[in-house]
Protein backbone atom coordinates (compact mmCIF):
# COMPACT_ATOMS: atom_id res chain seq x y z
CA UNK A 1 0.00 0.00 0.00
CA UNK A 2 2.98 2.46 1.01
CA UNK A 3 4.44 1.58 -2.35
CA UNK A 4 1.14 2.22 -4.18
CA UNK A 5 1.11 5.76 -2.44
CA UNK A 6 4.66 6.71 -3.38
CA UNK A 7 3.92 5.97 -7.04
CA UNK A 8 0.92 8.79 -6.91
CA UNK A 9 3.16 11.28 -5.39
CA UNK A 10 5.73 10.31 -8.32
CA UNK A 11 2.68 10.56 -10.75
CA UNK A 12 1.41 13.91 -9.33
CA UNK A 13 5.22 15.51 -9.33
CA UNK A 14 5.12 14.41 -12.65
CA UNK A 15 2.43 15.60 -13.91
CA UNK A 16 2.46 19.26 -11.85
CA UNK A 17 5.68 19.41 -13.69
CA UNK A 18 4.64 17.82 -17.37
CA UNK A 19 1.35 19.50 -17.66
CA UNK A 20 1.70 23.62 -16.92
CA UNK A 21 1.48 24.42 -20.90
CA UNK A 22 -0.74 27.25 -21.17
CA UNK A 23 -4.43 26.85 -23.30
CA UNK A 24 -4.78 28.16 -26.54
CA UNK A 25 -6.70 31.35 -26.68
CA UNK A 26 -10.06 29.27 -27.31
CA UNK A 27 -9.44 27.26 -24.02
CA UNK A 28 -7.70 24.08 -25.54
CA UNK A 29 -4.27 22.40 -25.51
CA UNK A 30 -4.23 20.08 -28.14
CA UNK A 31 -0.51 19.61 -29.20
CA UNK A 32 -1.19 15.98 -30.02
CA UNK A 33 -3.89 16.64 -32.91
CA UNK A 34 -2.81 15.09 -35.36
CA UNK A 35 -2.27 11.68 -33.62
CA UNK A 36 -5.63 12.22 -31.83
CA UNK A 37 -7.37 12.46 -34.95
CA UNK A 38 -6.13 9.17 -36.14
CA UNK A 39 -7.46 7.64 -32.58
CA UNK A 40 -10.67 9.94 -33.03
CA UNK A 41 -11.29 7.87 -36.75
CA UNK A 42 -10.47 4.51 -34.91
CA UNK A 43 -12.64 5.21 -32.50
CA UNK A 44 -15.30 5.90 -34.84
CA UNK A 45 -15.08 2.95 -36.28
CA UNK A 46 -15.08 0.82 -33.63
CA UNK A 47 -18.25 2.49 -32.73
CA UNK A 48 -20.25 2.07 -35.93
CA UNK A 49 -18.90 -1.19 -36.53
CA UNK A 50 -19.36 -3.01 -33.10
CA UNK A 51 -20.47 -0.81 -30.32
CA UNK A 52 -23.33 1.17 -32.16
CA UNK A 53 -24.89 -2.21 -33.06
CA UNK A 54 -24.71 -4.00 -29.91
CA UNK A 55 -26.19 -1.55 -27.74
CA UNK A 56 -28.91 -0.46 -30.31
CA UNK A 57 -29.53 -4.40 -29.84
CA UNK A 58 -29.52 -4.42 -26.07
CA UNK A 59 -31.53 -1.39 -25.51
CA UNK A 60 -34.31 -0.16 -27.65
CA UNK A 61 -34.90 3.13 -28.42
CA UNK A 62 -37.28 4.33 -26.00
CA UNK A 63 -35.69 2.54 -23.01
CA UNK A 64 -37.99 -0.49 -22.21
CA UNK A 65 -38.45 -3.70 -22.64
CA UNK A 66 -36.14 -6.81 -20.90
CA UNK A 67 -32.88 -5.64 -22.44
CA UNK A 68 -33.02 -2.25 -20.48
CA UNK A 69 -33.54 -3.96 -16.95
CA UNK A 70 -30.57 -5.99 -17.78
CA UNK A 71 -28.19 -3.28 -18.54
CA UNK A 72 -29.35 -1.31 -15.74
CA UNK A 73 -28.79 -3.97 -13.39
CA UNK A 74 -25.19 -4.49 -15.00
CA UNK A 75 -24.86 -1.03 -14.59
CA UNK A 76 -25.71 -0.69 -10.86
CA UNK A 77 -22.90 -3.88 -10.13
CA UNK A 78 -20.49 -2.57 -12.14
CA UNK A 79 -20.70 1.20 -10.16
CA UNK A 80 -21.18 -0.52 -7.20
CA UNK A 81 -18.23 -2.26 -7.70
CA UNK A 82 -16.52 1.20 -8.29
CA UNK A 83 -17.43 3.22 -4.85
CA UNK A 84 -15.00 2.19 -2.33
CA UNK A 85 -12.30 3.73 -5.03
CA UNK A 86 -14.14 6.23 -5.30
CA UNK A 87 -14.68 6.30 -1.37
CA UNK A 88 -11.04 6.65 -1.80
CA UNK A 89 -10.64 9.49 -4.16
CA UNK A 90 -13.02 11.89 -1.76
CA UNK A 91 -10.68 11.39 1.16
CA UNK A 92 -7.76 12.18 -0.89
CA UNK A 93 -9.76 15.27 -1.38
CA UNK A 94 -10.19 16.15 1.46
CA UNK A 95 -13.86 15.54 1.71
CA UNK A 96 -14.79 13.15 4.48
CA UNK A 97 -18.67 13.83 4.30
CA UNK A 98 -18.89 11.99 0.82
CA UNK A 99 -16.59 9.67 1.54
CA UNK A 100 -19.07 8.92 4.24
CA UNK A 101 -21.44 8.41 2.32
CA UNK A 102 -20.73 6.76 -0.76
CA UNK A 103 -19.29 3.72 2.08
CA UNK A 104 -22.79 3.49 3.75
CA UNK A 105 -24.10 3.23 -0.26
CA UNK A 106 -21.54 0.67 -0.93
CA UNK A 107 -22.86 -1.70 2.26
CA UNK A 108 -26.62 -0.72 1.48
CA UNK A 109 -26.62 -1.69 -2.01
CA UNK A 110 -24.09 -4.87 -1.40
CA UNK A 111 -26.04 -6.38 0.86
CA UNK A 112 -29.91 -4.85 0.92
CA UNK A 113 -28.90 -4.39 -2.96
CA UNK A 114 -28.19 -7.95 -3.43
CA UNK A 115 -24.37 -7.31 -4.37
CA UNK A 116 -25.39 -4.27 -6.04
CA UNK A 117 -27.83 -5.58 -8.79
CA UNK A 118 -30.41 -3.25 -7.27
CA UNK A 119 -29.98 0.52 -6.16
CA UNK A 120 -32.19 1.10 -2.61
CA UNK A 121 -29.08 2.83 -1.36
CA UNK A 122 -30.58 5.63 -4.11
CA UNK A 123 -33.77 4.95 -3.78
CA UNK A 124 -34.83 4.39 -0.15
CA UNK A 125 -31.51 5.82 2.09
CA UNK A 126 -31.19 8.95 -0.03
CA UNK A 127 -27.59 8.13 -0.72
CA UNK A 128 -27.49 8.90 -4.65
CA UNK A 129 -23.77 8.47 -6.69
CA UNK A 130 -21.19 11.19 -5.61
CA UNK A 131 -18.93 10.02 -8.54
CA UNK A 132 -15.48 11.43 -8.17
CA UNK A 133 -12.35 10.15 -9.61
CA UNK A 134 -8.34 10.52 -9.56
CA UNK A 135 -7.93 12.80 -12.34
CA UNK A 136 -10.73 15.38 -10.16
CA UNK A 137 -8.25 14.81 -6.89
CA UNK A 138 -5.47 15.30 -9.26
CA UNK A 139 -7.62 18.71 -10.29
CA UNK A 140 -8.09 19.62 -6.40
CA UNK A 141 -4.31 19.38 -5.53
CA UNK A 142 -3.55 21.99 -7.92
CA UNK A 143 -2.22 19.82 -11.32
CA UNK A 144 -3.25 21.14 -14.32
CA UNK A 145 -5.30 19.86 -17.24
CA UNK A 146 -2.46 19.15 -19.50
CA UNK A 147 -3.00 18.83 -23.25
CA UNK A 148 -5.96 17.08 -24.70
CA UNK A 149 -6.05 13.46 -25.53
CA UNK A 150 -8.36 10.65 -27.61
CA UNK A 151 -7.79 7.12 -25.80
CA UNK A 152 -8.31 3.85 -28.22
CA UNK A 153 -11.22 2.72 -27.27
CA UNK A 154 -11.80 4.78 -23.87
CA UNK A 155 -12.36 8.03 -25.90
CA UNK A 156 -11.38 11.45 -24.98
CA UNK A 157 -9.34 12.59 -21.78
CA UNK A 158 -6.53 15.03 -21.15
CA UNK A 159 -3.00 13.95 -19.96
CA UNK A 160 -4.35 14.73 -16.08
CA UNK A 161 -7.39 11.96 -16.75
CA UNK A 162 -5.24 9.86 -18.17
CA UNK A 163 -2.77 9.13 -15.30
CA UNK A 164 -5.63 9.21 -13.01
CA UNK A 165 -7.67 6.31 -14.62
CA UNK A 166 -3.95 4.23 -14.25
CA UNK A 167 -3.76 5.37 -10.56
CA UNK A 168 -7.37 4.38 -10.35
CA UNK A 169 -6.79 1.10 -10.95
CA UNK A 170 -3.77 0.76 -8.90
CA UNK A 171 -5.67 2.33 -5.51
CA UNK A 172 -8.76 0.64 -6.32
CA UNK A 173 -9.46 -1.11 -2.65
CA UNK A 174 -11.64 -3.87 -4.60
CA UNK A 175 -8.25 -5.31 -6.46
CA UNK A 176 -7.27 -6.75 -2.78
CA UNK A 177 -11.06 -7.79 -2.16
CA UNK A 178 -11.66 -9.48 -4.35
CA UNK A 179 -9.97 -12.32 -7.39
CA UNK A 180 -9.27 -11.82 -11.06
CA UNK A 181 -11.64 -13.25 -12.05
CA UNK A 182 -14.45 -11.59 -9.68
CA UNK A 183 -12.68 -8.34 -10.43
CA UNK A 184 -12.72 -9.01 -14.65
CA UNK A 185 -16.41 -9.89 -14.16
CA UNK A 186 -16.89 -6.40 -12.28
CA UNK A 187 -14.91 -4.57 -15.44
CA UNK A 188 -17.51 -6.38 -17.72
CA UNK A 189 -20.44 -5.53 -16.32
CA UNK A 190 -19.36 -1.67 -16.61
CA UNK A 191 -18.10 -1.82 -20.02
CA UNK A 192 -22.03 -3.50 -20.96
CA UNK A 193 -23.87 -0.56 -18.75
CA UNK A 194 -21.68 1.79 -21.03
CA UNK A 195 -23.09 0.11 -24.69
CA UNK A 196 -26.43 0.15 -23.03
CA UNK A 197 -25.79 3.99 -21.89
CA UNK A 198 -24.96 4.70 -25.58
CA UNK A 199 -27.65 2.75 -26.89
CA UNK A 200 -30.05 5.09 -24.51
CA UNK A 201 -29.03 8.14 -25.47
CA UNK A 202 -27.92 7.18 -29.26
CA UNK A 203 -30.04 10.22 -30.66
CA UNK A 204 -27.03 12.78 -28.83
CA UNK A 205 -24.18 10.49 -29.50
CA UNK A 206 -24.91 9.91 -33.45
CA UNK A 207 -25.63 13.44 -33.87
CA UNK A 208 -21.90 14.21 -32.32
CA UNK A 209 -20.13 11.62 -34.06
CA UNK A 210 -21.85 11.06 -37.52
CA UNK A 211 -23.56 14.24 -38.57
CA UNK A 212 -21.06 17.22 -37.63
CA UNK A 213 -18.92 18.38 -40.17
CA UNK A 214 -16.47 17.96 -37.74
CA UNK A 215 -16.64 15.04 -34.90
CA UNK A 216 -13.09 15.49 -33.74
CA UNK A 217 -13.38 19.38 -33.34
CA UNK A 218 -17.02 18.57 -31.67
CA UNK A 219 -16.42 15.84 -29.35
CA UNK A 220 -13.46 17.52 -28.41
CA UNK A 221 -15.27 20.29 -27.07
CA UNK A 222 -18.47 18.88 -25.91
CA UNK A 223 -15.84 16.40 -23.78
CA UNK A 224 -14.05 19.09 -22.47
CA UNK A 225 -16.71 21.57 -21.31
CA UNK A 226 -18.64 19.12 -19.72
CA UNK A 227 -15.35 17.90 -17.61
CA UNK A 228 -14.71 21.00 -16.95
CA UNK A 229 -17.49 21.47 -15.48
CA UNK A 230 -18.20 18.03 -13.53
CA UNK A 231 -14.74 19.66 -11.94
CA UNK A 232 -15.90 23.32 -11.12
CA UNK A 233 -13.77 24.60 -13.91
CA UNK A 234 -16.21 27.12 -15.09
CA UNK A 235 -15.29 28.35 -18.68
CA UNK A 236 -16.02 32.27 -18.94
CA UNK A 237 -19.85 33.47 -20.34
CA UNK A 238 -19.88 34.20 -24.21
CA UNK A 239 -21.87 37.85 -24.58
CA UNK A 240 -21.99 37.98 -28.16
CA UNK A 241 -23.90 41.58 -28.29
CA UNK A 242 -20.22 42.41 -26.97
CA UNK A 243 -18.26 41.56 -29.65
CA UNK B 1 -48.78 80.71 6.38
CA UNK B 2 -45.90 81.71 5.14
CA UNK B 3 -42.69 79.48 4.60
CA UNK B 4 -39.73 80.03 6.05
CA UNK B 5 -36.68 80.27 4.14
CA UNK B 6 -34.42 77.64 5.56
CA UNK B 7 -37.32 75.14 4.62
CA UNK B 8 -38.18 76.19 1.30
CA UNK B 9 -34.94 76.07 0.24
CA UNK B 10 -34.46 72.41 1.99
CA UNK B 11 -37.83 71.26 -0.11
CA UNK B 12 -36.48 72.58 -3.32
CA UNK B 13 -32.96 70.69 -2.91
CA UNK B 14 -35.67 67.47 -2.30
CA UNK B 15 -37.03 67.87 -5.17
CA UNK B 16 -34.04 68.79 -7.18
CA UNK B 17 -32.62 65.47 -6.50
CA UNK B 18 -35.77 63.45 -6.49
CA UNK B 19 -35.37 64.48 -10.09
CA UNK B 20 -32.03 63.75 -10.68
CA UNK B 21 -32.50 60.70 -8.94
CA UNK B 22 -36.09 59.63 -11.73
CA UNK B 23 -33.56 61.02 -14.29
CA UNK B 24 -31.04 58.52 -13.45
CA UNK B 25 -33.67 55.18 -12.89
CA UNK B 26 -34.74 56.58 -16.48
CA UNK B 27 -31.54 55.78 -17.85
CA UNK B 28 -31.03 52.89 -16.15
CA UNK B 29 -33.97 50.91 -16.79
CA UNK B 30 -35.49 51.34 -20.56
CA UNK B 31 -39.09 50.75 -21.02
CA UNK B 32 -38.67 47.30 -22.36
CA UNK B 33 -36.09 46.54 -18.83
CA UNK B 34 -35.67 42.94 -18.30
CA UNK B 35 -35.86 41.73 -14.32
CA UNK B 36 -35.01 38.42 -13.45
CA UNK B 37 -38.60 37.68 -13.25
CA UNK B 38 -39.08 38.42 -16.24
CA UNK B 39 -35.99 36.19 -17.67
CA UNK B 40 -37.67 33.28 -15.49
CA UNK B 41 -40.87 33.63 -17.19
CA UNK B 42 -39.55 33.77 -20.66
CA UNK B 43 -37.94 30.51 -19.71
CA UNK B 44 -40.83 29.26 -18.21
CA UNK B 45 -43.12 29.93 -20.79
CA UNK B 46 -40.80 28.95 -23.98
CA UNK B 47 -40.46 25.34 -22.09
CA UNK B 48 -44.05 24.93 -21.47
CA UNK B 49 -44.93 25.07 -25.61
CA UNK B 50 -41.54 22.98 -26.11
CA UNK B 51 -43.38 20.27 -23.71
CA UNK B 52 -46.76 20.95 -25.42
CA UNK B 53 -44.98 19.88 -29.13
CA UNK B 54 -43.12 16.96 -27.22
CA UNK B 55 -46.35 15.32 -25.43
CA UNK B 56 -48.44 16.09 -29.16
CA UNK B 57 -47.53 12.79 -30.41
CA UNK B 58 -47.12 14.51 -33.88
CA UNK B 59 -44.78 13.12 -36.36
CA UNK B 60 -40.89 14.46 -36.24
CA UNK B 61 -41.28 16.05 -39.35
CA UNK B 62 -44.07 18.51 -37.86
CA UNK B 63 -42.57 18.82 -34.24
CA UNK B 64 -39.53 20.19 -35.76
CA UNK B 65 -41.42 22.68 -37.53
CA UNK B 66 -42.83 23.49 -34.83
CA UNK B 67 -39.99 23.33 -32.25
CA UNK B 68 -38.17 25.89 -34.93
CA UNK B 69 -41.36 28.31 -34.63
CA UNK B 70 -40.59 28.15 -30.38
CA UNK B 71 -36.65 28.86 -31.37
CA UNK B 72 -37.76 31.73 -33.86
CA UNK B 73 -40.08 33.08 -31.01
CA UNK B 74 -37.84 32.95 -28.00
CA UNK B 75 -34.64 33.12 -28.97
CA UNK B 76 -32.68 35.74 -31.01
CA UNK B 77 -32.24 33.80 -33.55
CA UNK B 78 -30.09 36.97 -35.49
CA UNK B 79 -27.44 37.12 -32.90
CA UNK B 80 -27.19 33.46 -32.32
CA UNK B 81 -26.77 33.14 -36.18
CA UNK B 82 -24.65 35.69 -36.21
CA UNK B 83 -22.14 34.64 -33.27
CA UNK B 84 -21.98 31.25 -35.11
CA UNK B 85 -20.83 32.14 -38.01
CA UNK B 86 -18.03 34.42 -36.74
CA UNK B 87 -16.08 37.35 -38.38
CA UNK B 88 -17.34 35.89 -41.67
CA UNK B 89 -20.57 37.08 -40.91
CA UNK B 90 -19.09 41.12 -41.55
CA UNK B 91 -18.34 40.13 -44.89
CA UNK B 92 -21.89 38.52 -46.28
CA UNK B 93 -24.26 40.93 -47.74
CA UNK B 94 -27.56 41.66 -46.12
CA UNK B 95 -29.81 39.30 -48.32
CA UNK B 96 -26.58 36.25 -48.22
CA UNK B 97 -27.00 36.86 -44.33
CA UNK B 98 -30.76 36.18 -44.45
CA UNK B 99 -30.65 33.42 -46.47
CA UNK B 100 -27.81 32.05 -43.96
CA UNK B 101 -29.96 33.25 -40.84
CA UNK B 102 -33.33 31.05 -42.03
CA UNK B 103 -31.59 28.06 -43.16
CA UNK B 104 -29.47 28.05 -39.48
CA UNK B 105 -33.02 28.75 -37.76
CA UNK B 106 -34.60 25.14 -39.43
CA UNK B 107 -30.88 23.61 -39.02
CA UNK B 108 -31.29 23.85 -35.34
CA UNK B 109 -34.73 23.39 -35.30
CA UNK B 110 -33.99 19.91 -37.04
CA UNK B 111 -30.45 18.64 -35.10
CA UNK B 112 -32.15 19.69 -31.53
CA UNK B 113 -35.57 19.01 -32.44
CA UNK B 114 -33.92 15.04 -33.01
CA UNK B 115 -33.06 14.73 -29.44
CA UNK B 116 -36.78 14.90 -28.63
CA UNK B 117 -37.33 11.46 -27.76
CA UNK B 118 -34.42 11.67 -24.48
CA UNK B 119 -37.11 14.11 -23.25
CA UNK B 120 -40.37 12.14 -23.46
CA UNK B 121 -41.53 11.90 -19.58
CA UNK B 122 -39.22 14.20 -18.55
CA UNK B 123 -39.40 17.62 -16.47
CA UNK B 124 -37.62 21.09 -16.42
CA UNK B 125 -38.10 22.85 -13.30
CA UNK B 126 -36.78 26.59 -13.33
CA UNK B 127 -34.95 26.99 -10.25
CA UNK B 128 -33.79 30.61 -10.31
CA UNK B 129 -32.37 33.84 -12.30
CA UNK B 130 -29.39 36.15 -11.96
CA UNK B 131 -28.01 39.30 -13.08
CA UNK B 132 -24.56 38.11 -14.81
CA UNK B 133 -22.58 41.40 -16.35
CA UNK B 134 -24.83 42.49 -18.81
CA UNK B 135 -27.53 40.04 -19.13
CA UNK B 136 -29.53 37.59 -16.93
CA UNK B 137 -28.97 33.87 -16.38
CA UNK B 138 -32.00 31.39 -15.61
CA UNK B 139 -31.05 28.16 -14.28
CA UNK B 140 -33.00 25.06 -14.15
CA UNK B 141 -32.63 21.61 -13.27
CA UNK B 142 -33.68 18.54 -16.05
CA UNK B 143 -35.01 15.14 -14.92
CA UNK B 144 -34.69 12.78 -17.58
CA UNK B 145 -35.70 8.87 -16.87
CA UNK B 146 -32.96 7.29 -15.31
CA UNK B 147 -29.76 10.25 -15.32
CA UNK B 148 -28.91 11.95 -12.90
CA UNK B 149 -31.10 15.39 -12.58
CA UNK B 150 -28.96 18.24 -15.38
CA UNK B 151 -28.36 21.73 -15.10
CA UNK B 152 -29.38 23.57 -17.89
CA UNK B 153 -28.58 27.32 -17.63
CA UNK B 154 -30.50 29.97 -20.09
CA UNK B 155 -28.86 33.24 -20.80
CA UNK B 156 -31.49 35.83 -22.04
CA UNK B 157 -30.99 39.34 -22.96
CA UNK B 158 -32.93 42.22 -23.85
CA UNK B 159 -30.41 43.69 -26.31
CA UNK B 160 -31.82 43.19 -29.32
CA UNK B 161 -34.94 45.20 -28.31
CA UNK B 162 -37.03 42.27 -27.00
CA UNK B 163 -36.52 39.75 -24.26
CA UNK B 164 -34.70 36.57 -25.73
CA UNK B 165 -32.31 34.30 -24.72
CA UNK B 166 -29.15 33.84 -26.82
CA UNK B 167 -27.65 30.44 -25.05
CA UNK B 168 -28.06 27.24 -23.26
CA UNK B 169 -26.00 25.60 -21.62
CA UNK B 170 -26.16 21.85 -20.29
CA UNK B 171 -23.88 20.91 -17.92
CA UNK B 172 -21.46 22.84 -18.89
CA UNK B 173 -21.77 22.27 -22.62
CA UNK B 174 -22.46 25.42 -24.18
CA UNK B 175 -24.73 25.47 -27.15
CA UNK B 176 -22.99 28.84 -28.97
CA UNK B 177 -19.76 27.38 -28.52
CA UNK B 178 -20.42 24.34 -29.95
CA UNK B 179 -22.22 26.22 -33.01
CA UNK B 180 -19.17 28.49 -33.20
CA UNK B 181 -17.01 25.34 -34.13
CA UNK B 182 -19.72 23.14 -36.20
CA UNK B 183 -20.82 26.25 -38.64
CA UNK B 184 -16.94 27.23 -38.25
CA UNK B 185 -15.93 23.38 -39.78
CA UNK B 186 -18.82 23.41 -42.15
CA UNK B 187 -18.02 27.13 -43.95
CA UNK B 188 -14.16 26.11 -43.62
CA UNK B 189 -15.69 22.60 -46.17
CA UNK B 190 -16.65 25.42 -48.17
CA UNK B 191 -13.51 27.25 -48.19
CA UNK B 192 -15.33 30.63 -46.68
CA UNK B 193 -18.36 30.35 -49.55
CA UNK B 194 -21.15 31.26 -47.20
CA UNK B 195 -24.03 30.51 -50.35
CA UNK B 196 -22.87 27.14 -49.99
CA UNK B 197 -22.71 26.77 -46.26
CA UNK B 198 -26.25 27.85 -46.10
CA UNK B 199 -27.07 25.27 -48.64
CA UNK B 200 -25.62 22.76 -46.75
CA UNK B 201 -27.12 24.03 -43.81
CA UNK B 202 -30.74 23.28 -45.55
CA UNK B 203 -30.21 19.98 -45.65
CA UNK B 204 -28.37 19.12 -42.61
CA UNK B 205 -29.05 18.71 -38.26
Amino acid sequence: MIARYHLIAFFAAALAGGCSADRDGDGIHDPYEPMNRKVHAFNRAVDSRVVKPLSSGVSGKDGKGIGSHVVEAAGNFGSNLALPGTAVNHLLQGKPAPAVRTTFRFLVNSTLGFAGLLDPAGKDFALPEEDTDFGQTLAAWGVGEGAYLELPLIGPSTERDAVGRVVDLVIDPMRGWLNRDQYLIGMGARAASKAGERGRFSDSVDSILYESADSYAQTRLIWLQHRRHELGEEGENIDPYAE
Amino acid sequence: MTLMPNEFRRHNRRGFLGLIGAGLALVAQPAWALDTDEARALIEKSLNEVYTVINSGQPPAQMFKAFEAIFARYADVDIIARSALGPAARQAGAAGFAAYKQAFQGYIGRKYGKRFREFIGSEIEVTGARPVKSFYAVTSVAYLKGRSPMEVEWHVSDKSGQSRYFNIIIEGVNMLASERAEIGAMLARRKGDIAALTADLQQAG
